[in-house]
């Protein structure tokens, strides 16, 4: 799977968000994603991370994405 | 012998610091759950391994349980609080150790284990 197609689909679940996604091995399935993005504002870190996970969901579920690392920020 | 979901849920509930990682607390098979573990050590924390690897059963229920896709996943007195990320960012704020010792006292020993889950 491509940078961008993991970038699009978090762009759709974070609209006006800043995202990164970095392929960390240049095999397609290990990726390190940053999201900055005002939806995680006042929440725990574990909440955020839910968030990525959740618009990640298909690829983490059947096995396209190995690894993934994900940082947060809230825009407050 | 109870199912795969009441092991999972028990260890959870009972171990004061849990890590479901790939490999044991003294031979880590992936980079992530090293991770994880190195700031568990650093903040103080005892741990109690549970490999997930030797069947894919423990993987698949326990993300059922926890709703977290990836592994490792820590528990601290039955909470989650993340996979290697968050535990390593918490550790780099102080919240990882707070966290530890507010939930065992900061008295608390130093262990580490390893807890097999029985199958079928």
């Amino acid at each position: 799977m491509a940078a961008n197609a993991i970038r699009e689909l978090l762009d759709q679940a974070f609209p006006g968000g800043e995202v990164e996604v970095e392929d960390r091995t240049g095999g397609g399935d290990h990726f390190q994603v940053t999201v900055v993005s005002a939806a995680f504002n006042g929440l725990p870190l574990i909440q955020q991370h839910k968030l990525v996970n959740a618009a990640l969901a298909a690829p983490l579920a059947d096995g396209t994405i190995h690894e993934l690392r994900i940082r947060t920020k809230g825009t407050a | 012998m109870s199912t795969l979901h009441d092991q999972i849920k028990q260890v959870i509930d009972t171990e004061p610091v849990v890590v479901f990682m790939k490999g044991t607390p003294d031979a880590p098979a992936c980079g992530n759950s090293m991770r994880a573990l190195q700031a568990l050590w650093r903040a103080g924390a005892p741990i109690t391994g549970v490999d997930v690897l030797p069947d894919p059963r423990i993987r698949q229920e326990l993300t059922a349980l926890s709703e977290w896709p990836t592994i490792p996943q820590v528990f601290v007195k039955g909470e989650l609080i993340g996979g290697a990320d968050i535990t390593e960012e918490l550790f780099a704020s102080g919240e990882l150790k707070d966290k530890i010792d507010e939930a065992l006292g900061a008295e608390h020993p130093q262990t580490v284990s390893t807890v097999a889950i029985a199958l079928d």
